[in-house]
């Protein structure tokens, strides 16, 4: 039974692998993309894709302008990052040290997967230590089962 | 008179409440009755005393008397009656007497609750209650007084912000500083554990229910505050991890690790110095918050002025910090368990794995939120960390914590056979990875909304089949399906209520993937009588009118909306002016719907309405956000239902290995 | 890991964070630096309110200084506008030019704003918003004082005084062109 339900599975993922997928952008939607990597000045927190107010639309309108007149998405946001600075960037490069903003929450859960991981072995080998404990045997445990089963799972 | 009158009583609060302070420390430390009750005594007076406080600015309000400053600057002749009364809590000044009153009302309950049935924890427990209401007075009294007397009296006000004109504004802070103020008890109960030596489970029993109350209220404000965004900021969205609410979330993730780890405690008697840590940092975080949107060290769309309140909040966050964990280190030996784990795979196991992931996200959030300013000490450079770097992080955190969510409620106490594991969680597991499939063969191209619904789908089969499994085992015993699942319910409570928030979370995830994946928008300018389509809609511009409101003027924008079958509604998106504001406010009108929400901004227009610009979106799954709100309240009241007089009480074996 | 002074590491590790939120008070988030000082300004064609053109390139040579406003700027634009006129007939004749520029506004309150301070200096509107993006603005008012090679030295964030004005207006006029 277990094993004719993994093959199931198995194959359902393969199929569903395959389905067809989406259909590529379009221009307006690279302009929101690339809105929505910048910062919109007046608001805060907002994107430029986002902001409803006049100073994103007409950076919209802007985004909109030199795509059209050849510009690469990267060239679009280098010109507004030689006009504000790097703040107008929705989240900073990853270099030099704002690479650290995106290494070390990265590195906090990795060091702290290996702490617990080390805990939970030092405190399962303390337990294996102190309590051995009578288990029960195959038929008590058989027999309990049952009766825990007819009672609260 | 009002302004003196107001500030005389603050006043009063402050001195009653620091006298309440040292009363109840030197009462609790040299074993005085006749202190206690005068430290209660005091908790009283304060309350009295902050009622007061409210009625009185209330009373300000509503006769206009713009004297008082306060006043004059949240409200003016044209604000709506109801929203003078909330303009209370508007600004700065304000939500400092609300949090002050809050805390006052909890001093209280407190008293009455524990002054007989915790003789020794609870004096503690009052005196730090006091003492920090004591701050809050304090703040009130010298860098933000809300009675501040204005000369000359203007002879209008300024006007509430416009923002703040809605009923979002109304709930979201009284649910947010419910939940802030809320975990001030668990926090001074276990200061008075850590100052009287009695670090055992007792603290944290005590507190349970104030801490899923606190926790509740939390989510709510922050849910509220998300619906605020949604339906008056104009751009469509719920989150946009601002600093401040940046600021609401961390202290809520540290709040959730420590209502899951307090179970192990229960258990097992293991993490006492983590669960300690966990309350410190959660109050912490509430401190920060408010320091946060007070102090304008980073800006925010919250940010109340500056001015040195900041200073007050960051030397008392100190305080706070040091002094708390300095009690920690003081009392570290008795912390000290002899910690022991069967297995790795356990439940114990998954607690750990879900407090480590809530952890790393407020790290996160925490990191990213002061790092421009980490960035400007540093390097003298500014930059902007903003929801690219947020959702990336955290994205993988929370799918991870959805899986944990199915694992831990089912997988065994100590160690988990395999027998248990297959039991439990193969079929969920299949029935997640046909609904990843089935959402693969529906259009979803995207991995990582894959990933989510196949999680979501595994955690509601795991809580399906868990109580599928107990209602049918109770109904041996001769009920129908329903009242074994009711009975079920009420007879274990806490679990069942838990499996309910559970549930509550994961339609919200529902709400938060499907909206960022599927919804969409299109921004055009049409002429009057002409159309805009998007999926499936056909968006009609029909008029433009000017309307003449008690303290704005708006534009109202007519727009029909169409679908394949005819016309479905109308929407009415407005522009509004305000004197006192520099640009026009976008009013947004929509139409909620369970899979759909229509949603138009009114951008530019001709003044004599020949055309029109307009943003349409089509949000969707929105609606599951509030949905799922309205399960975890559910949840939450379920959980913290008193628990049902049993006859024959006996304690739950847990040394009996099941395999 | 129980030395007893180690255990004083848990409310030591608070002050580093403290410390640097005590830092925050010494900056202000809304206080962009200008990456543009030093570099050459944008070049600008406009068209005044009163039809004729305005164009940067002309300027070559001449000290400029392009003021950024909006009528519905309150209170600031309207505090600084009497010095903007003030500075412009005193240094009109010296080969400075201001210049001012009105962003995301609508033609009748701009105009009225115009007639209240009696600007006799180019004004021109900025519809689109390119002039307004090309010179990093953010806000209003902001003013550039440009040298006469045409790059921008300073950016003045807020309402200029008179005392302002005359500082980098002088201290611009005194280099050679």
């Amino acid at each position: 039974m277990t094993r004719a339900l993994t093959l199931t599975l198995l194959l359902i993922a393969a199929l569903a692998a395959v389905a067809p997928l989406g259909a590529a952008p379009v221009s307006e939607e690279t302009v929101h993309e690339i809105g929505g990597q910048l910062r919109c000045v007046v608001c805060q927190s907002l994107s430029v894709a986002d902001s409803p107010s006049e100073t994103a639309n007409q950076m919209r309108g802007i985004i909109r302008e030199r795509l059209a007149a050849g510009d690469s998405p990267e060239q679009v946001k280098a010109y507004f990052v030689e006009k504000y600075g790097l703040w107008i960037l929705l989240s900073p490069p990853r270099q030099g040290f704002n690479l650290l903003v995106w290494v070390v929450p990265f590195v906090a859960l990795g060091a702290g997967l290996v702490l617990v991981l080390l805990l939970v072995r030092r405190w399962s080998r303390r337990a294996a230590q102190s309590n051995p404990g009578p288990a029960p045997d195959a038929a008590m445990r058989a027999r309990i089962q049952r009766e825990m089963a007819e009672r609260e799972p | 008179m009002t302004p003196e009158l107001g500030y005389a009583v603050t006043v009063a609060a402050l001195v009653l409440a620091v006298y309440g302070a040292g009363a109840g420390a030197l009462s609790a430390a040299k074993g005085r009755p006749d202190l206690r009750a005068s430290s209660e005594r005091a908790a009283i007076g304060v309350w009295l005393l902050l009622t007061a406080c409210m009625l009185l600015l209330v009373y300000a309000f509503l006769t206009f008397d713009f004297s008082v400053r306060y006043v004059a600057n949240n409200t003016n002749r044209g604000t709506p009656f109801y929203y003078r009364i909330t303009a209370l809590w508007g600004a700065l000044e304000g939500s400092i007497i609300l949090w002050g009153w809050m805390l006052s009302l909890y001093t209280l309950i407190v008293v009455g609750r524990y002054r007989r049935t915790q003789p020794q924890l609870y004096p503690w427990a009052l005196a730090v209650m006091l003492g920090i209401s004591s701050f809050f007075l304090l703040v009130m009294t010298i860098p933000a007084p809300p009675f501040e007397r204005l000369s000359p009296i203007p002879a209008d006000g300024r006007g509430l912000n416009p923002l703040l004109e809605d009923s979002g504004m109304i709930t979201h802070p009284v649910a947010l500083y419910l939940g802030f103020t809320g975990f001030t008890v668990p926090f001074a109960f276990a200061m008075a554990a850590l100052i009287i030596g009695r670090t055992g489970d007792e603290w944290i029993t005590i507190t349970r229910r104030w801490t899923i109350i606190a926790w509740y209220f939390l989510s709510l404000g922050l849910l509220i505050g998300g619906w605020w965004s949604y339906h008056v900021l104009g751009w469509g969205g719920y989150w946009a991890w601002d600093p401040v609410e940046n600021a609401a979330f961390m202290p809520w993730l540290t709040a959730t690790a420590f209502l899951h780890s307090v179970m192990i405690q229960e258990r097992r008697r293991m993490l006492k110095l983590w669960n300690l840590t966990l309350i410190i940092l959660t109050f912490s975080l509430t401190l920060f918050g408010t320091f946060l949107t007070r102090s304008g060290i980073i800006g925010s769309v919250h940010a109340f002025t500056q001015g040195s309140i900041g200073i007050f909040f960051l030397v008392f966050l100190a305080l706070v910090m040091l002094g708390a964990f300095s009690l920690l280190a003081w009392r570290i030996e008795r912390l000290r368990g002899r910690s022991e784990l069967d297995s790795i795979f356990s439940r114990e196991s998954a607690f750990l794995l879900n407090n480590l992931f809530l952890i790393a996200a407020a790290f996160t959030v925490f990191f990213g939120t002061v790092f421009p300013l980490l960035s400007e000490a540093v390097k003298g450079q500014k930059v902007s960390v903003g929801a690219p770097f947020f959702n990336l992080v955290n994205i993988p955190i929370f799918l991870a914590l959805i899986f944990l969510m199915g694992v831990g409620p089912l997988i065994a106490w100590r160690r988990a056979s395999a027998e248990n594991l297959r039991r439990n969680f193969l079929l969920p597991v299949a029935i997640g990875v046909v609904g990843a499939a089935l959402c693969r063969v529906l259009g979803v191209g995207n991995l990582l909304v894959l990933l989510c619904m196949g999680l979501v789908v595994f955690v509601a089969a795991t809580i399906a089949l868990d109580f599928w499994r107990a209602a049918r085992a109770r109904r041996r015993t001769g009920d129908g399906w329903l009242e074994a699942t009711w009975g079920l319910a009420l007879r274990q409570n806490r679990r069942y209520g838990g499996f309910v928030v559970h549930l509550g979370i994961l339609v919200i995830a529902l709400g938060v993937a499907g909206s960022q994946a599927w919804s969409t928008q299109t921004e055009a300018t049409i002429n009057r009588g002409a159309s805009v389509e998007l999926a499936g809609y056909t968006i009609r511009f029909d008029d433009l009118q000017p309307v003449e409101e008690s303290n704005h003027f708006k534009v109202v924008g007519t727009f029909t909306v169409s679908d394949r079958r005819g016309p479905y509604t109308v929407l009415t998106p407005a522009k509004k002016f305000y004197p006192q504001e520099q640009t026009p406010i976008a009013a947004v009108d929509y139409r909620l719907g369970f899979m759909e929400d229509l949603y138009l901004v009114l951008g530019d227009f001709a003044r004599d309405g020949s055309h029109a610009t307009v943003k349409v979106q089509i949000n969707r799954m929105i609606s599951w956000l509030w949905i799922g709100g309205l399960i975890l309240t559910l949840g939450a009241a379920l959980a913290i239902v008193p628990e049902p007089r049993r006859t024959a009480a006996r304690p739950r074996p847990d040394h009996v290995v099941v395999a | 890991m129980s030395a007893r002074a180690l255990r004083w590491a848990i409310p030591l590790a608070v002050v580093p964070v403290l410390a640097l939120l005590a830092y925050g008070f010494r900056t202000d988030p809304r206080d962009i630096p200008s990456p543009l000082l030093g570099k050459p300004a944008s070049p600008f064609a406009l068209t005044a309110f009163d039809g004729k053109p305005v164009s940067l390139d002309a300027l070559r040579g001449k000290v400029v200084v392009v003021n950024f406003w909006a009528s519905w700027c309150v209170p600031a634009c309207y505090d600084e506008a009497p010095s903007l006129e003030r500075a412009w007939q005193a240094y009109r004749e010296r080969g400075v030019v201001l210049i001012g520029v009105n962003i995301q506004d609508k033609e009748e309150p701009a105009r009225r704003f115009l007639a209240q301070f009696r600007h006799t200096f180019p004004n021109a509107p900025d519809p689109s918003g390119r002039v307004s993006v090309d010179y990093g603005v953010y806000g209003v008012p902001e003013t550039f004082f440009i040298d006469r090679q045409g790059r921008v030295r300073f950016k003045q964030v807020g309402a200029v005084t008179d005392e302002l004005l005359k500082l980098q207006v002088e201290k611009l006029l005194a280099e050679p062109a």
